[in-house]
Formats: C-alpha cells, sequence, structure tokens
C-alpha cells in the first residue's frame, strides 16, 4: 500500500471525526417508543395470509392429499400443494462450483411426492387471516407412506442406510481432504500423540422476531415487491426474479426493521419462496410469519459435528502437527444458494489457524440426513474449530503438567511472522495474538483467579479457567461465494446526496439488524465529509433505492460497507468544494469542508454555509459560471482486491464455577480481547462481542436441538429449548486490540462473530479446569449437568 | 357461525369496544385489531416477554391472555407508556448504554424495568438480573440493559432522597 493511502488512512482518526466515539445510535428512538416497523407490523391492502401443512413425518412418501374440507372454508384464498407450485416457482440445488464434486437435490417451495424433514411445507394455505388458514390447514387430510428416517451422520454412509435422495447415489454431499506439510513425520517425531472425539450439538438462532416476509404483485405491471426480514436483500431480488421469472428490475425487496438474523435470515426458506410465489399467483399481498414451532422446525440448524481431533507434541508442549475429522449432518438438502458444506469447510480451515505448526491434515464429510437443514449460523464453523484446537491444547497442558498460557505463547504465530498464510491457506496481514494475550492476562488478573482456584479446591469448591484463542473470518471478497457461481454481491455501494439544506441522504448496499450499521455508516460519512452526525440520515435495504451490495453477512458491514462511505464521503466532499469554489470564486484547494461549514483551508475562517451552498446549487444555479455544473450526489463502489477475508482475531477467558453433585456450571465472568482493527463505534463493537459470547455460551451449555431416532425434533417450543437468560449470564468484559488493516483507507474489519468463535472453546476449557483435580473432562456440547455427571461417573 | 364476543375496554386511555373471536389473544387483538404493534410475539409460550403489556397496572404476557379476558380492564402498552413520559428515563439510559439492538425484545423489557425500577430503584444488579429472567433478549447478551435499568434507578433513587 502506498504512502499517500497511508497517511490518508491516519487522517481520518484526527481532528473533527467521529471515528472511535462511542455515539447514541440515533434510529433507537423509534424502537423505544414502540415505533418499529418490523415486516409483521406492515398492512397493505387485500392483505392474505398463508399457513403451511408441514410433514410430521423425518421421511415420508406423500400418498395422497384431501384438500376439499379445506377450500369450503369460508375465508379462503387457495390450498396449492407442490406441483402446482412448481409450474410457477422453479427448484433449486444448493451447491457451489468451487466445491468440487459438491452434490444436492433440487428442493422445491412445497414438497413433491415425498417429505424428507420433520417441518417441510408440503401444502399451502392461502386465507382472509392466519387463523383461518390454519383452521384450514387442520381440514387437509393427506395420506402417509412412513420410510425409514435417516438420522445419524455416523451411519449415513453405511451401505445399510436407505439414500435420501436416489439420485445421488449415496448420502454424502461434500468431502475434502486438506493435508499440508508432513503429517505422518510430525506425528513419528512427537513425544507425545494426545486423540479426543468432540461432539457439538445442533442448535440454531432462535432470532426473536422470526422470519417473517410480505409479497405483493402487481399483475398490471408485473412488478413484485416483497417486504423481508432478512439479511441480504439483492441476493433475494435475484433468486425471486429467476425463480420466479420476473424481471430483475421488477423486483423489489425492502428490509424494515429486522428482529435479529445471526445468520438465520440469509438464506432461502421453501416457505418464504413459496408465500412469493402465491403473491404472484393470486395477484394479491401475501403474509407469512414462522410461528416459534415453525421456527424450530424450519429456521436453519447450526453446526452437528462430530469431531476427531489428533495432535502431535514435544514434550515443552511444542505443536508439531494435527489430524482432524470432521463429520457433519447437514439435513435433507444443502441450503440454497449458499449451501451447507461452508461450515465443514470453514471448520477444518479454521482450526489450526492460530498456531505456527504447518503439519496438518484434515478429513470431512458432509452428509445428509432426514432433519431440519443446517447451514451457516453466526461465526460459520468457528466455534467447533476453536472448541476443538483449544480444548487440545488444554489438554496438551493438562498431560504435559505445564501452563496453559505458556503453551499458547509457545506455538503463536509469532508478531515477526507476518504476512503469514496458514496451513489451510488463509493469508493474514497482521494478527496480534501475542498483544490480545497479554492484554487479556492483565485485565482479567489471571494469576490471582489461578490462585484463587486453587485455594477453594481444597475447601470443595471446583472452578475453572478456560481460555480460547480465535481468529474471525470478516470482510470476505468474491472468493467466497461469487467464484462458486453464486450470485451473492461481495462488493458494497454507498450513495450520498447533499440535499438542498446541507444535509447529507447516504444510502448503502450493507443493512441493519440491530447492530447498528446506519449509525456506524453515518460516523464514516460525517467524518469524510466534515460534517455534523446530526446532518446525515442513512437508508439502507431497499434494492430499489439503494445501492447493490450483499448486505450483513461474514463481518462485512465495516469493512466494505464502511469502506465504500469513506470513499464516498470524500469523494462527495470534493464535489462540494469545486461548487462552493464555484460560489466564491477561488479555488477548490483553499477551501475545507469542517462541522457543515465551508472554510478557509489555510485559517480555518468560515467562508459559507452548506445550506447556502444547497441553495444556490439547487435553486440559483444560473449565478454560478455558465460551464460549470454542481454534481451533489455520489456513489461509490468497494470491494476487498488485495486480500480473500481481513482476518481478525482475539481471546476469551470463561471463570467458571461447576457444582460437582448436580453438574451446574455456574458462569462467574467472562473475558474478551478482540482485534477488529480500527474501530468506528467502540460501544457498538463491545455490544456486538457481548452479544455475541452470551450466543456462544447458549451453545456451550444451553441449546440443543434433540432429535429422536426416528427424527422427530424433541425441542420444539422456547420452554424446551433452552436459550441464555439474563439471571445466568455472567458479566462480560470486553478489551480490544486495534491493528488496522493497511488494505483499507479506513482500517476497519468486522467484529460480529469474534464473541461467538470463542466463547464456545472457552467455557468448555473453564469447565475441565474446573473437573481436572476428578481427572474427568467433557468433549460434548452442549454440557448439560448430565455430561458433566457422566463424566465424574456419578451418573 | 359467529361465535365473537363484544368487549370494551381502554387501552392507553382511550375507551374501546370491539367484537372479538374467543380465541384471539390479547396480543393479537392490540396488534392486528388495533394496530399497536409495538408489543411483539416471540414465543407464543409465555417465555420470552416480547408480548409484555400492563393490566390493570400489572404487567401480564399479551399471548397468555385472551381479548375477551381483558373486558373492562385498563391496557397500557409501550406505545402508551412511551407517549406519557413515564419511562423517559429509562428509554434514555437504554439508548445511552445501546440497551437494544434490533428492538424487538425492547418494548416489554421497558416494561419490565419500569416494574423492576418501581418496586425498588435502588435494586441491585442480582435483582435485576432476576427480575429480567422472564425476557428473552438475543441481541445484546443482557449486560448493557442490566446497566441502563441501574443507570435510570440511580436517577430516580437520588431524586427521591
Ligand atoms: S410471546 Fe408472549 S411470552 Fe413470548
Ligand atoms: S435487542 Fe434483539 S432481541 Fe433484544
Amino acid at each position: 500500500m502506498s504512502e499517500e493511502a497511508r497517511s490518508a488512512g491516519a487522517r481520518i482518526t484526527e481532528g473533527e471525526s467521529y471515528i472511535g466515539k462511542s455515539v447514541v445510535r440515533p434510529q433507537t428512538a423509534r424502537l423505544l417508543a414502540g415505533r418499529g416497523v418490523f415486516t409483521d407490523d406492515i398492512k397493505l391492502p387485500r392483505m392474505t395470509h398463508v399457513a403451511f401443512l408441514r410433514s410430521s413425518h423425518a421421511h415420508a412418501r406423500i400418498v395422497s392429499i384431501d384438500a376439499g374440507a379445506a377450500k369450503a372454508l369460508p375465508g379462503v384464498v387457495a390450498v396449492i400443494a407442490g406441483e402446482e407450485m412448481a409450474r410457477v416457482c422453479g427448484g433449486w440445488v444448493g451447491t457451489l462450483a468451487h466445491f468440487k464434486g459438491m452434490k444436492s437435490a433440487k428442493q422445491y417451495p412445497l414438497a413433491i411426492g415425498r417429505a424428507t424433514w420433520q417441518g417441510e411445507p408440503v401444502v399451502a394455505v392461502v386465507a382472509e387471516s392466519r387463523a383461518v388458514a390454519e383452521d384450514a390447514v387442520a381440514r387437509i387430510a393427506v395420506e402417509w407412506d412412513p420410510l425409514p428416517a435417516v438420522t445419524d451422520p455416523e451411519t449415513a454412509l453405511d451401505p445399510s442406510t436407505p439414500v435420501i435422495h436416489p439420485e445421488l447415489g449415496d448420502n454424502l454431499a461434500f468431502e475434502l481432504e486438506l493435508t499440508s506439510g508432513d503429517v505422518d513425520r510430525a506425528f513419528r517425531e512427537a513425544d507425545a500423540v494426545y486423540s479426543d472425539t468432540f461432539w457439538m450439538g445442533r442448535h440454531t438462532g432462535v432470532t426473536l422476531e422470526a422470519r417473517t416476509i410480505l409479497a405483493d404483485f402487481d399483475l398490471s405491471e408485473q412488478r413484485l415487491t416483497v417486504y423481508h426480514s432478512f439479511q441480504a436483500p439483492n441476493m433475494m431480488q435475484d433468486i425471486l426474479a429467476r425463480h420466479l421469472r420476473i424481471p430483475e428490475h421488477n423486483v423489489r425487496v425492502i428490509t424494515k426493521d429486522v428482529g435479529g438474523s445471526f445468520g438465520i435470515k440469509v438464506h432461502i426458506y421453501p416457505d418464504e419462496m413459496a408465500a412469493c410465489a402465491l403473491a404472484v399467483m393470486l395477484g394479491r399481498p401475501v403474509k407469512f410469519v414462522a410461528d416459534r414451532f415453525e421456527s424450530f422446525l424450519s429456521d436453519i440448524h447450526a453446526r452437528d459435528h462430530r469431531v476427531k481431533a489428533e495432535v502431535a507434541v514435544k514434550r515443552d508442549g511444542t505443536i508439531l502437527g494435527m489430524k482432524v475429522d470432521d463429520l457433519t449432518g447437514i439435513g435433507p438438502y444443502s441450503v440454497y444458494p449458499r449451501t451447507s458444506a461452508v461450515e465443514g469447510n470453514q471448520t477444518v480451515r479454521l482450526t489450526p489457524c492460530g498456531y505456527k505448526f504447518r503439519d496438518y491434515a484434515a478429513s470431512l464429510k458432509v452428509v445428509l440426513q432426514n432433519k431440519t437443514p443446517m447451514c451457516q449460523y453466526r461465526a460459520v464453523g468457528h466455534p467447533i474449530a476453536f472448541a476443538v484446537m483449544e480444548g487440545m491444547v488444554d489438554r496438551v497442558a493438562r498431560e504435559l503438567q505445564l501452563d496453559p498460557v505458556e503453551v499458547r505463547r509457545k506455538n503463536y504465530i509469532t508478531r515477526d511472522m507476518y504476512p503469514y498464510t496458514s496451513p489451510t491457506g488463509y493469508f493474514f496481514e497482521r494478527l496480534s495474538h501475542e498483544e490480545a494475550l497479554d492484554r487479556l492476562l492483565e485485565i482479567s488478573d489471571y494469576p490471582a483467579l489461578c490462585a484463587e482456584r486453587d485455594t477453594l479446591r481444597s475447601r470443595g469448591i471446583y472452578r475453572g479457567l478456560g481460555l480460547c484463542t480465535f481468529i474471525e473470518l470478516t470482510t470476505p471478497g468474491p472468493a467466497f461465494y461469487g467464484v462458486g457461481g453464486a450470485r451473492i454481491s461481495s462488493q458494497d455501494g454507498c450513495t450520498i446526496k447533499l440535499e438542498p439544506t446541507g444535509k447529507l441522504i447516504c444510502m448503502t448496499g450493507v443493512t441493519e439488524q440491530g447492530q447498528g450499521t446506519d449509525t456506524m455508516i453515518a460516523q464514516v460519512v460525517a467524518t469524510a465529509m466534515g460534517v455534523p452526525l446530526d446532518d446525515v440520515r442513512v437508508l439502507t435495504g431497499d434494492t430499489m433505492v439503494t445501492p447493490y451490495g450483499g448486505g450483513t453477512w461474514a463481518s462485512r458491514g465495516a469493512g466494505i460497507g464502511g469502506e465504500a462511505a469513506l470513499l464516498a464521503g470524500k469523494a462527495l466532499k470534493e464535489n462540494v468544494l469545486k461548487v462552493a469554489a464555484a460560489i466564491l470564486a477561488c479555488e477548490p484547494m483553499d477551501l475545507d469542508l469542517r462541522r457543515g461549514r465551508i472554510v478557509d483551508a489555510g485559517t480555518g475562517e468560515v467562508r459559507l454555509d452548506l445550506g447556502e451552498l444547497g441553495r444556490i446549487a439547487y435553486f440559483r444555479p444560473d449565478t454560478l459560471p455558465k460551464d460549470f455544473q454542481p454534481e451533489l450526489a455520489v456513489t461509490r463502489h468497494y470491494v476487498p482486491r488485495h486480500q480473500g477475508f481481513a482476518f481478525t482475531n482475539g481471546i476469551q477467558l470463561s471463570h467458571v464455577e461447576v457444582d460437582v453433585d448436580t453438574g451446574f456450571v455456574r458462569l462467574l465472568k467472562h473475558w474478551a480481547v478482540e482485534d477488529c482493527g480500527r474501530i468506528i463505534n467502540p460501544r457498538l463493537v463491545d455490544e456486538q462481542v457481548r452479544g455475541a459470547v452470551v450466543q456462544g455460551i447458549g451453545a456451550a451449555l444451553f441449546e440443543h436441538c434433540v432429535y429422536d431416532e426416528q427424527g422427530q425434533l424433541l425441542t420444539g417450543t422456547m420452554g424446551d429449548y433452552l436459550v441464555p437468560m439474563a439471571a445466568e449470564m455472567p458479566e462480560i468484559v470486553v478489551d480490544h486490540v486495534q491493528t488496522p488493516t493497511l488494505f483499507a483507507e479506513g482500517g476497519f474489519k468486522g467484529a460480529g462473530e469474534a464473541g461467538v468463535a470463542g466463547a464456545p472453546g472457552a467455557v468448555l476449557n473453564a469447565v475441565n479446569d474446573a473437573l481436572a483435580p476428578f481427572n474427568a473432562r467433557v468433549t460434548r456440547q452442549p454440557i448439560t449437568p448430565d455430561v458433566i455427571l457422566k463424566a465424574l461417573d456419578k451418573l | 357461525m359467529d361465535t365473537s364476543l363484544e368487549i370494551s375496554l381502554t387501552v392507553n386511555g382511550v375507551p374501546v369496544r370491539r367484537r372479538v373471536e374467543p380465541r384471539l389473544s390479547l396480543v393479537d387483538f392490540l396488534r392486528y385489531e388495533l394496530e399497536l404493534t409495538g408489543s411483539h410475539v416471540g414465543c407464543e409460550h409465555g417465555v420470552c416477554g416480547a408480548c409484555t403489556v400492563r393490566v390493570d397496572g400489572e404487567l401480564v404476557r399479551g399471548c397468555l391472555m385472551l381479548a375477551v379476558q381483558a373486558d373492562g380492564c385498563r391496557v397500557e402498552t409501550i406505545e402508551g407508556v412511551a407517549g406519557t413520559g413515564e419511562i423517559f428515563d429509562l428509554q434514555q439510559a437504554f439508548a445511552e448504554e445501546n440497551a437494544l439492538q434490533c428492538g424487538a425484545c425492547t418494548p416489554g423489557l421497558l416494561l419490565t424495568a419500569q416494574e423492576i425500577l418501581r418496586r425498588n430503584p435502588r435494586v441491585d444488579e442480582a435483582e435485576i438480573r432476576r427480575g429480567l429472567s422472564g425476557n428473552y433478549c438475543r441481541c445484546t447478551g443482557y449486560h448493557a440493559i442490566v446497566q441502563a435499568i441501574r443507570k435510570a434507578g440511580a436517577g430516580r433513587a437520588g431524586g427521591t432522597r
């Protein structure tokens, strides 16, 4: 990167900068007054509601559907089954070309002939109200022919196991073998080899606002308008256009307030596609709101891994090499369009990434099963990778009686080794493992905690400390999806308009689900322009209006959307100064824009108010030179070009107390130090980290989609599926190291998933530390009391 | 067959008379009949607290109460409570502490927080967390919510001293 860009990068943190300031999100006011507009809050004229008859079997042939009684019910508008809908909405296959050999079956909005998981939509009923639609669903008689369900990934590939989609030949969706260096030699030369098997249960997102979509089709103009609780409106626009065969510029997707997403609301769901197809078929608005039971059955599930790990070490704790074998079950279909292979792929690629050993071999199998489809959820693959890696590091420390801190330090990629490419092919511009560890030990007073733990043990109180080093994949370029053939934008645009009053309207392709995207963008724009923050309004999530972009996923908002906003702000400022120079009959370079006023660049003397500039440019351009045209709206785009991802890193520490009689874990405190580069809004970043840590804790201790052997989900309500609640959650201390990326002027990287990446590993290690006096160890998540009691041989 | 019943009640101080189906929950009545969409629905099971409203001054889960049961009652929703200025300090503290992200849980949390502080403005952190044990928030991790309630509580306790 050039010196010039470097100094420009530095400049934006100087002077009147909003970068690094914890400004309050202005748009919270409406949410605090009950005036948010979530998709279900929208009511359209002639609106109808759809409810679905869903498969009650994990796997069954649909022998017949009798919808006569349903159709006869007053208020029912239409009852539609699979084949009829497929004529309007074509099917899809969730594979990506760069996952070699990947396969999946064609999936339709409504099951045709056969249902492959409990909860798969089979018949859609549209009615004047949701209640009537549900009444009608209850009157549909389906004759089922139950088929054997494939539930256990371990036996999914056995010859005796039925093949879910015969056209695929087997139940293997994807496999991958990775090797780097000479792992056999590493194991031969090791002083010791340790192996473990980790079982990481299925869980799901449980966004408080369930998935919701409202589709409206105007037959006269052939235009589809969709209000959608979603993360990636342009992706949805593209897919609706192609599958419903509507010209893409006639499809408008609008995301209003979104009540949490976390990767749940970035996939194509058959029920949502069905709702849009129904709107086209009926020429009336159709609304679908998942109820909580439907959410548990049909929102994507996450994780579901069995990982065997083996690590080869020297007596002093030096890691020589590692072997990993990951088996993951993804349900009957790979989810469209991002695929269900990314989770496993990232798991095996991320695992060794904190450390400098080069001899690594991984094998991944992604298998089909008759359970809810599994796909990308916040921190895709990360929490599994680091729970396994860090679990093994602590195992090494325990076996060799070494300090877990020192084993990490000994094996970290050190500051002198950057830039560095991992044995799995990830490029790291600069990570800060050593700095983050030092910071964590300091803020947590780690030695004192260890001493306290040791003292309490003699009193029969079992506390544990668990570290988890992690990296986070953020700010992805086109190598992620684009090269695999998916029409998912890795670039984002930002448009800024100067209004006649001198205020700014800004539109961005990245989207808002509560993380504070619009505040963060406003801070960048206000800083780049030199205007007060209050003068900037930000609009997100309207494909008709906002510049084309990817939306929210893979922690890309700040790194990509933020950078585009910075470039747009600088460009508009340049244009504004040209207009000012024309008005004031001087050179643009003699002027600057500060606090919303045109000033003399040298003296700072105020020359012109932005409102006055706007008035002249819009209403009295006749007073400007004849050959001068003011351009007071600009658009700039940004895509990361210099590295595949902007990786970040950090470390977490969990402090727990285990009741060895009941198996209950009490969370005492949690620390997280992370490095997301230059921080735009510290409070927003801290709250991202805290919220994500709690999601990670949920996965570690509570959350579990439990199935019986027939593939029936046993945890279909929030009474059965435990989520983290306030009373059990610990205080979470967040701190930062800041290593800005030099590949982009802003220096921003992502922060949205760091908490989830490290929390489960930290909790796992903390529990195991507490259990150390009993020589017991757990390698199963969620770590429920029975898991602990079994490890203690008490159950 | 028309099974609807007539109910009359006050909602945010305004008298309301409507015919409703007996199976209609209070929160659905508020959201869809009265278009007071500030009350949310998260679980329909009494677990998440998103549907929290006040009925005759008591906190109620709008998903567990039927609209017909509110006949003759005084119902207050986030729109009403926010409108009177009663929770102005809480709203401000929530904004300052970033105690909300997506905001889906926020109306229910504000009403719950108001009840916690009404009982004891000097409430400590553990009591606040216990008081929130029926309110699910997926986004924040609760830390900022607890801080915001403490902050508002400290302001109130100071004011009454
Ligand atoms: S919707 Fe009423 S408690 Fe969850
Ligand atoms: S802020 Fe999203 S659920 Fe609480």
